[in-house]
């Protein structure tokens, strides 16, 4: 393994952060002119041992080589120096400055002015040897998602380096900009360099890596060539357990429509228009998917239906009646259950106890209060009830909120709303960020919902969670509905169209 | 890139109880320790110094009954604060609605009705509240309509109520007996009995050891209790879970004015009998930090204003006795509160070594 043609070989790497042990003695290398992936739930340790490569935390104890050659890093400056580059999940660009300008931010150079024409005639030979187009004088707020990202990219490329990686970059992209993405990945390999790609999408993995290595719990779980393995090993060596994909496949009888928007019309908080003429209806016994790049209207609608925005035209109808101008409480009452996409800002009050927010929908009803007083017994048995059926890990009913697991988190939400018996259900996001369990959990609870004949609405950026659950797929651009799909109507890849601005009439299905 | 051996790092678990009740402890000891440091610059001892105040607040009778007349406005305006800040409501206006519940007493004495002395005393206490409440609100309304910053608003809202009392006490209500700047004698009728005799605790102190039970009933058992919970834990998640934020915050400064009201009907009708200028040593702001130190806890608030009431009462005995600046008292509240509010740090971080 000490091998000299190894661009990267990391030795026992520890890593320890209060309360888990992030990275527990990690082996891992990497060769020139190959493509590993770094596979692994959320909090198994994949974007630690990569932050200690880029040099963002510092590791405990192990030994790190980099061409050979053993070597500290202790910041992004030193990676860079050795030739080391990532691409975050969050994107590091400058809002107001146009793309050349971003790409050449924070370079070395001797010179004290910097012609921009020879920088950009620089960039076009970058774009032109590695498929990735875009105009380098448009500004970056102008730009989508996937087009950050390649910018995010080509800024890379551009400090020259040898090894890259990429952590978890098609999470905001569509089918066709993952292809792009996968199409300029080869190229640099072909070219020589070392990519590591962190991701928790199984047949990604499958399609781009030349080596698997799969991360469980601050460990190595299994080392697969993509070749010789399929899905269901590498879930199991994720996980540690067979799974299951939660698949809905009875497309249960339609009932009477419970959620109506006609015209929807509204404004984004800094005020451009974000929806525009969106309808559409949700009936009982069925899940609808929002599909869509996000921010193209999704949180708009989202706040609209959950009663904190106020559209500027257009109406909403619950079983026929018009809730446009109705609060959230009022929404609550007609029995609405909402699941924010933010669900530690929104979705529950942090600093309160965990059986505060298990009743602070409901706290005002019948059993739980009289007009001045709280019913506790009646309420700590029943918040008691709901986390043994939910299955929420807590210590007891009375720490604060904020101590929990994402998962339990999500999980008070939902039994919070699914206790309050809803007709119809937004569930924004729900299991972004979550690990595999959990969001098996979820998505039998909103398969639950609806073979009781209720209406769900998911809004997700996952386009493989969408298509599993949904009996009715939407999909969002723009602030606009570009066209509605009936559950395997269109291919991934002609909802990959839509999602970013062609409309369903213009796919030639 | 850091080599720091010592890093400040937010706490993974909430402290122990007992952590919790040995912060305010600390802090007291930490503030007299830095008091000290006045002191010694003055050229007194300050071991003398601290001994003297705690025997002149509670070394005799006399002096211990002297503490819980200061103690009565102190556990109201505390309580009045801690309410408000529970829904993060943040009310520095106590002074201010104090002295709104004062010049409410006073009208209401004025009237001199002649009906029986407990309704009359109700009858005040009411006003008061009210009064007290209304001066309030007038900042929670600007808070939701306008979002203007209700620390500026309260505080500000002092001065304009302090010298509304000091315009009428000076005009209209000028005694024309005396021709002093005061308002002239309340009936017998309006004040307040003396609880023990030869002393000056009256029933106020009923008045307001019931406001801080109400606190803790509010707290601990009513409806009202968790929505100001929520609303001042976070006020976007509220009103995304259906909780009327703005009505509650404007109940929430009703009661916490109302309450800092009732200071000061207790002072006017239990101690001055009439209204007078300046009247208050800036209660209300020794309310915040009774407030601050009782943790916005019923018991707390308790047992931090007989704190006070302490310091206040012996800082005056013992700048009789040996010449020490009344004013220490003020130092002492004011470096109590920074050491608290440096100390309630340690509750969110904790100091953890680095290897």
């Amino acid at each position: 393994m000490t091998n000299i043609e190894n661009n990267v070989l990391l030795k026992g790497i520890k890593k320890r952060f209060p309360g888990v042990n992030a990275n527990d003695g990690i082996d891992f290398y990497a060769k020139k002119g190959e493509i590993v992936s770094l596979l692994g739930e959320n909090g198994a340790g994949k974007t630690t041992l990569m932050k200690i490569l880029y040099g963002l935390y510092t590791k405990d104890s192990g030994e790190i080589y980099i061409k050979g050659r053993k070597v500290e890093i202790n910041s992004p400056k030193d990676a860079i120096d050795l030739g080391i580059g990532m691409v975050h999940q969050h994107f590091t660009l400058v809002n107001p400055f146009t793309v050349a300008e971003n790409i050449i931010l924070g370079l070395k150079s001797n010179k004290l002015i910097i012609s921009i024409e020879t920088v950009k005639e620089k960039i076009k030979n970058y774009m032109e040897k590695y498929q990735i187009y875009i105009n380098p004088d448009v500004k970056i707020r102008e730009l989508s998602v996937g087009e950050k990202q390649k910018v995010e990219i080509l800024k890379i490329l551009f400090r020259d380096i040898d090894i890259l990686i990429l952590d978890e970059p098609t999470a905001v992209l569509t089918p066709q900009e993952v292809n792009e993405l996968f199409k300029t990945l080869k190229i640099l390999k072909e070219e020589g360099k070392t990519i590591i790609f962190i991701s928790h999408k199984l047949y990604e993995v499958l399609e781009i890596s030349d080596r698997i290595v799969v991360l469980r719990n601050g460990k190595v779980s299994g080392e697969r060539d993509p070749k010789r393995t399929n899905k269901k090993e590498l879930a199991t060596l994720m996980v540690g357990k067979e799974v299951f994909d939660v698949i809905s496949l009875t497309s249960s009888k339609e009932k009477d429509t419970v959620i109506e928007l006609k015209d929807i019309n509204a404004l984004s908080y800094r005020g451009h228009v974000a929806l525009k003429n969106v309808s559409f209806n949700i009936k009982g016994g069925e899940i609808v998917g929002l599909a869509g790049v996000s921010g193209n209207g999704q949180k708009e609608l989202e706040e609209i239906i959950s009663g904190i925005k106020k559209p500027f035209k257009g109406k909403i109808y619950f079983k026929n009646i018009d809730i446009t101008n109705k609060s959230p409480k009022e929404r609550i009452n007609f029995r609405i259950g909402r699941i924010p996409e933010d669900r530690m800002e929104l979705g529950l009050i942090l600093d309160l106890s965990v059986f505060e927010n298990l009743i602070v929908e409901c706290y005002d009803k019948n059993n739980f209060s009289n007009k001045v007083f709280l019913n506790y017994k009646y309420i700590l048995n029943y918040s008691k009830n709901l986390i043994d059926e939910f299955d929420i890990k807590t210590p007891n009913l009375f720490v604060k909120t904020k101590t929990l697991s994402g998962g339990n988190l999500q999980k008070c939400i939902l039994a919070r709303i699914l206790s309050m018996n809803p007709e119809f259900v937004l569930a924004a996001q729900p299991t972004r960020g979550l690990d595999v369990g959990a969001t098996e959990f979820i998505h039998r609870k909103l398969l639950e919902l609806r073979d009781k004949g209720r209406g769900v609405l998911l809004i997700s950026e996952d386009l493989d969670e969408i298509l599993n659950l949904s009996d009715r797929i939407l999909v969002i651009y723009n602030g606009e509905i570009m066209g509605e799909a009936k559950r395997g109507e269109l291919s991934k890849e002609q909802i990959g169209l839509m999602m970013t601005g062609s409309k369903k009439e213009e796919l030639h299905v | 890139m850091f080599n720091l051996k010592y890093k400040i790092v937010k706490r993974e678990k909430t402290p122990s109880v007992y952590f919790q009740i040995l912060l305010p402890l600390i802090s007291i000891f930490i503030s007299l320790l830095i008091s000290s440091i006045f002191l010694i610059i003055a050229k007194i001892n300050p071991i003398n110094a601290i001994i003297g105040i705690f025997i002149g607040a509670l070394g005799s009778k006399f002096s211990f009954f002297e503490t819980i007349v200061k103690a009565i406005p102190i556990i109201l305006t505390g309580t009045a604060v801690a309410i408000a800040f529970n829904s993060r409501f943040f009310n520095i206006g106590a002074e201010g609605q104090m002295y709104a519940g004062a010049l409410g007493a006073t009208w209401c004495g004025l009237l001199n009705l002649s009906i029986p002395k407990p309704f009359y005393i109700l009858f005040a206490i009411i006003i008061g509240f009210l009064l007290g409440g209304a001066w309030a609100t007038l900042p929670a309304y600007l808070k939701i309509k306008f979002k203007v910053d209700d620390v500026v608003t309260t505080l500000l809202l002092n001065f304009i109520m302090i010298y509304i009392v000091s315009a009428i006490v000076y005009g209209p209500w000028r005694d024309p007996v005396s021709n002093w700047p005061q308002s002239p004698n309340l009936p017998e009728n309006i004040i307040f009995p003396i609880i023990f005799p030869k002393s000056r605790v009256h029933i106020g102190i009923f008045i307001s050891l019931f406001s801080v039970l109400f606190f803790y009933i509010l707290t601990k058992k009513m409806k009202l209790g968790f929505e100001l919970k929520a609303v001042g834990s976070s006020e976007k998640a509220s009103n995304f879970l259906g909780l009327n934020v703005s009505k509650i915050i404007i109940i929430s400064a009703m009661i916490s004015g109302g309450i800092a009201g009732l200071a000061g009907v207790s002072e006017i009708l239990g101690l001055h009998y009439h209204l007078v200028d300046n009247f208050s040593p800036g209660y209300g702001y020794t309310g915040i930090v009774v407030a601050m130190l009782g943790r916005l806890e019923p018991i707390g608030v308790l047992l931090s204003s007989f704190f006070f009431a302490t310091i206040i009462t012996g800082s005056q005995v013992m700048s009789r006795v040996s010449g020490v600046n009344v004013y220490i008292s003020d130092v002492i509240q004011g470096i109590t509160l920074l050491v608290m509010l440096s100390i309630l740090l340690f509750t969110e971080f904790e100091i953890r070594r680095f290897k």
